[in-house]
């Protein structure tokens, strides 16, 4: 069978899964889940050192950048000069220009600003960096995104860290039919299925951490969602039979005794 | 001695010290790290050749997991 490789922002991933990295237990369970998931690509925050325990173990430490593609984001951010901000020192510390820009709207529900995030989507693209983008699932913005040079648009399924699912799946098919960036979920997943479903409707790739975090088993978790990812993928690929009315009986009626 | 706010907490640190300095103090230099210095961010080649001076504000970020 021909591999299938997600191509975004000139990176070829072997896994349409992208995993976050934050709410683990500690970082030993954060390295096993991302190993047991299969991610080529790992989403981390960037965040002051704390300089009153010098003894603090450091993600780097388990996760090796050199190994997997770090994406800085830029969570907490809640206008532009901040996100910019985040991610310029995000650059300085290993020279990625790979980013995922998120900057909310909201302190309860965390959906995104899109004012604020179309705008600081210029000015990083501007400054060379290649954004992926957390967005809502509206389809006029995330055309205005691509527009203006983004390299993956990242609708939400649902609230960041909710496990509600994907609640707009008409919105979503129309923003991967509109695309021609990489279209991946980012927020809402709430378990295997779910991202399952996400592929199939022909989404390039999904984003998980709470559902893979927050699982009672984190790591089974995540090969769970390892495989929901392919089998959505090769579902999607595969394409669906007609959905009939009626029964079509799968046994021949000729030879019937 | 001089008087700086490092990532938003007062310390106090020997004259002529540089960002390297500091990162070394707090066992910092070999890690991934980027630094802004009163604002402006300063790129890994020159954290030697620059010396912090009192009022100074420094910030030291890392990655940590996130989503």
């Amino acid at each position: 069978m021909k591999r299938d490789i997600l191509k975004v922002a000139g990176k070829s991933l072997k896994s349409r899964l992208i995993v976050g990295t934050g709410k683990y237990k500690n970082f030993s369970e954060t390295a096993k889940a991302v190993k047991e998931s299969g991610a080529d690509m790992v989403t981390v925050a960037v965040r002051r050192v704390n300089i009153l325990d010098k003894k603090k173990p450091l993600l780097t430490d388990y996760l090796n950048p050199k190994k997997i593609i770090y994406l800085p984001n830029t969570a907490g951010c809640f206008n532009s000069e901040e996100a910019v901000r985040t991610l310029r020192l995000a650059r300085e510390m290993g020279g990625w220009k790979l980013v995922k820009l998120e900057v909310l709207g909201d302190k309860k529900t965390l959906y995104p600003n899109m004012l604020e995030t179309i705008k600081s989507t210029k000015v990083l693209v501007k400054e060379g960096f290649k954004v992926m983008v957390y967005c809502t699932d509206d389809l006029i913005l995330a055309k205005k995104l691509e527009d203006n040079g983004a390299s993956a648009i990242m609708p939400l399924a649902s609230p960041i860290g909710s496990g509600l699912g994907l609640q707009n799946k008409i919105n979503i098919s129309l923003i991967i039919k509109q695309s021609k960036v990489p279209v991946i979920i980012d927020a809402g997943i709430g378990t295997a299925s779910d991202a399952t479903i996400a592929m199939e409707l022909g989404c390039d790739g999904v984003l998980i951490n709470s559902a893979i975090a927050n699982a009672k088993k984190p790591i089974l978790m995540a090969r769970a969602f390892k495989n929901a990812v392919i089998s959505g993928r090769d579902s999607f690929l595969a394409g669906r039979m007609q959905k009939n009315y009626f029964a079509s009986p799968s046994s021949p009626i000729t030879g019937l005794i | 001695m001089a008087k700086i706010q490092l990532n938003g907490k007062k310390i106090s640190i020997k004259s002529n010290f540089s960002l390297k300095d500091l990162l070394k103090k707090y066992n910092l230099f070999y890690k991934n790290v980027a630094i802004e210095h009163n604002g402006t961010i300063v790129p890994k080649i020159n954290f030697k050749k620059k010396y912090l001076k009192n009022g100074d504000k420094v910030e030291v970020v890392h990655f940590i997991g996130g989503g």
